[in-house]
């Protein structure tokens, strides 16, 4: 008994199958990928050159890109994403307090929100695009459509949570002083999410930034239009071009977003 | 007009400059949304015309096709083996990256390089790192895999730091008090504190792994992508469904099993 | 090691060097912090710690009695001055040499710092981290002879069965008792402890107390501690250190320690009644 007492392992035998089932899965799972994924090695060996080729090709860089396409689509691409970011707001919030399961007890009615909310980030917003600009055509239209459905599973879900975190309190006291429901959820539950929702929106635009700088690839409109033509004549000089503006831009959204957050909170 | 009954006092003192930020942030989000939407020539016409346009759209997507299985199994499976490989190669490599970049454990000359790495990472969309490795490696597989390491760096990297930097101090202190050597510290006392959090960020990536290669095909970086690229070219939109439908119900496996992984690892 | 613990082997203890009392003692010269330039906590301390028995300094709350104990393992820096361990100058190490010197310097903590996702058993261990590679470390491949100390201390500390419960499943007072015992894992030649008792109740501060004594006095460690309660210090320690506004005030034997010496070091004389 004593002896026995006197060995010491971290985890009891059932936690160790546990673990030792995870690594194996995860090893297997990783060899099987490397054996079977389709790489060939010959491209590999000349991708050196190809990367100083690449860098030969883009300097000196075509400023002259700038003003003729570049600012135009920049512009574009601004007000899709923060567009798309607005409507993905007012879209995500009715779903948002569906999925939340205090303020809507129902639980088909959370099942059926947090699907959409699922499905919404199961497709990439490139997909979306291509979806939208099936429907209605190339442009800026179908990019802004594009983040808005992508953006509504992401703000739809944090707004979702933050509704389940809010405290029950001033709930209690607005229905128990016979409030109708509109105004309980204006004054009970929108003020304790209300800078969660503002802190949400802030991130989700500057991801949308990003996102919507390549939305032009499948012809959604913005800055990636002139990246794709650029791309397709292969003017590296100009992609140089297009991928400097993408990259200032994406910094300074970033930093935007630090100093509002950095000043609400 | 007032939620006295629950916080008397708070409400009470700042309600006015309060709600006149708030106003004036709505009537400008009016304000930007009409001006935004002018720009670019969004009218309700052609919305309404695109959805007559999907209405057709929409009935030329069902039923979905599943005839074409060998080739919905060929570019999924290979999307997995992009997904896998690259968050195994991301997280890794996030390991040593996220723990340089952690303030509360580097000196500055650590974290700075760090950082801009990650940023580095980050500032670019994996689709246009994608472009950029499919001219360095070629079409296929291996540039989609370099894009969504870059990708998972920039941000489990990031994450990893934050993560560490929100460790309980006290501890560190313990253990690096007993004589521990560096890597002992990181190994008993930072660890055991992040593991969960990591498990969780590493599954999380997984799964926006898998997504995000179904992207990085769009450029020619492999997998389901490009599939589904040439589904819309060549107006298949019934088989576009069916992929679509493929790609949601990986997504929705993965996240149980992400869920399985981090109750192993608590 | 076992035989050595019960037989206050002092002379086998330590790093190898010739063992006794005197090559624990602790000669702190001239020492000063300053957190921020200009206004230092402590004001050129100068004290020199025999090497046995329980060493309690006490004073007002942030007087720097808590800077005192951590500048001696450098878990704080000192701004200047010398402090003198085994014929070390502990304030000039750095890197390996640091290591070392921690190794040999056990330290209990006021609010214990086990690491709360480990095992008591993997907290005690951590005891012994300064002499296990960082592969072992990571496999917890710790040496049986340390596992089995490890056993023996949980039964002394009163945690027998504890060993594999997670840290954060614990009391307050059995924290503590596994911070003494990692502390003692370590084998030290000298034992801190920064407020052990602040954040227990008036009875387990005692047991925790008796705890620290019986080990410390077992294995022929001396102990430099600080601590708010003036009757606990009385109770345990063979010397007193009184501090106040950076300087020491009252050095000293229990007996020693008089109303006015109280008055000196904490101010005021109302809270006395």
């Amino acid at each position: 008994m004593i002896a026995d007492q006197r060995r010491w392992e971290r985890f009891t035998p059932q936690e160790r199958l546990l673990r030792f089932t995870f690594y194996l899965v995860a090893v297997a799972a990783f060899m099987v990928s490397v054996q079977t994924v389709d790489v060939i090695p010959e491209f590999l060996y000349d991708a050196p050159e190809q990367v100083v080729d690449l860098f030969a090709r883009m300097w000196p860089m075509d400023w002259k890109y700038y003003p003729k396409s570049v600012h135009e689509a920049l512009i574009e691409t601004l007000h899709i994403a923060s567009l798309g970011t607005i409507l993905s707001l007012a879209l995500a919030l009715p779903v948002g307090i569906l999925a939340a399961r205090n303020v809507v007890p129902v639980a088909a009615i959370n099942q059926l929100a947090k699907l959409i909310l699922v499905s919404s980030r199961s497709v990439n917003s490139l997909v979306w695009a291509l979806l939208f600009v099936a429907i209605f055509g190339p442009g800026a239209l179908a990019g802004t459509l594009a983040i808005a459905f992508r953006s509504i599973g992401f703000v739809g879900k944090l707004f979702g949570e933050a509704l389940e975190e809010a405290q029950r309190g001033p709930v209690e006291a607005l229905t128990a002083a016979g409030a109708p429901w509109p105004s309980v959820f204006l004054k009970a539950y929108w003020p304790q999410v209300q800078p969660a929702f503002w802190s949400i929106a802030l991130f989700r635009w500057d991801i949308n930034i990003r996102e919507s700088a390549v939305l032009g690839l499948v012809g959604a409109g913005g800055i990636g239009v002139a990246l794709d033509t650029a791309l397709t004549l292969l003017y590296w000089d100009q992609v140089a071009v297009v991928l400097l503006t993408i990259f200032a831009v994406v910094i300074l959204a970033e930093i935007i977003v630090t100093t509002i957050r950095s000043r609400i909170i | 007009m007032n939620s006295a009954p629950a916080l008397p006092a708070a409400s009470r003192e700042n309600p006015f400059p309060v709600r006149w930020t708030t106003r004036a942030v709505w009537i400008g989000l009016g304000l930007y949304v009409i001006y935004a939407a002018a720009r670019l020539e969004l009218t309700w016409e052609r919305f309404v015309f695109g959805l007559g346009n999907g209405g057709r759209f929409l009935a030329r997507m069902v039923p979905p096709d599943f005839t074409k299985m060998d080739l919905l199994w060929k570019g999924l499976s290979e999307s997995l083996e992009i997904a896998v490989i690259a968050t195994v190669f991301g997280v890794i490599l996030s390991l040593p990256v996220g723990l340089a970049a952690s303030r509360n454990l580097m000196p500055v000359w650590a974290t700075w390089p760090a950082r801009a790495f990650i940023a580095l990472c980050r500032s670019f969309h994996p689709v246009i790192v994608a472009i950029l490795f499919v001219k360095a490696v070629g079409f296929g597989a291996i540039a989609g895999i370099l894009a969504l390491i870059v990708a998972s760096v920039g941000f489990i990297a990031k994450l990893f730091a934050e993560a560490i930097e929100e460790i309980s101090l006290k501890q560190v202190e313990a253990v690096r008090a007993t004589g521990a050597s560096f890597m002992n510290v990181i190994f008993m006392a930072v660890v055991p504190q992040v593991l969960a959090r990591f498990t969780g960020f590493a599954t999380y990536q997984l799964d926006s792994n898998l997504r995000n290669s179904t992207m990085v095909g769009i450029v020619g970086g492999g997998g389901i992508g490009s599939t589904l690229f040439t589904a819309f070219q060549k107006f298949d939109y019934d088989f576009v469904l069916t992929i679509l439908l493929a790609i949601i119900a990986i997504i929705f496996v993965g996240e149980i099993l992400a869920g399985w992984i981090r109750r192993t690892f608590q | 090691m076992t035989a050595s613990g019960a037989t206050n082997g002092a002379a086998t203890n330590g790093s190898g060097q010739a063992g006794s009392a005197g090559t624990r003692s602790l000669s702190i010269r001239g020492l000063t912090k300053e957190y921020r330039r200009g206004t230092p906590v402590l004001k050129g301390i100068t004290l020199d710690v025999a090497g046995q028995g329980i060493t309690a300094i006490i004073g007002p709350s942030g007087t720097g009695k808590s800077t005192l104990i951590r500048c001696i393992n450098r878990l704080v820096e000192p701004t200047e001055g010398e402090i003198w361990f085994q014929g070390i100058d502990l304030a000039r190490l750095r890197g390996k040499a640091l290591r070392e010197a921690r190794r040999r310097i056990g330290m209990v903590f006021q609010e214990y710092n086990l690491v709360e996702r480990l095992s008591v058993m993997e907290n005690l261990l951590c005891g012994r981290l300064g002499y296990v590679s960082p592969v072992r470390a990571w496999l917890r491949r710790f040496a049986q002879a340390d596992i089995d100390r490890a056993f023996e201390l949980l039964d002394i500390v009163g945690l027998k069965g504890f060993a594999g419960q997670r840290a954060d499943a614990l009391s307050g007072g059995q924290r503590q008792r596994v911070g003494i015992a990692r502390a003692v894992m370590q084998r030290p030649d000298l034992l801190l402890a920064d407020e052990p008792t602040s954040s227990l109740d008036p009875k387990t501060s005692v047991e925790i107390m008796e705890l620290m004594a019986d080990l410390t006095a077992r294995n022929d460690i001396p102990v430099v501690l600080n601590i708010h309660n003036v009757e606990l210090a009385k109770r345990f320690a063979v010397r007193i250190v009184g501090m106040a506004g950076g300087h020491v005030v009252f050095d000293g034997p229990p007996g020693d320690l008089r109303d006015e010496h109280l008055k000196q070091i904490y101010g005021g004389e109302g809270w006395l009644e």
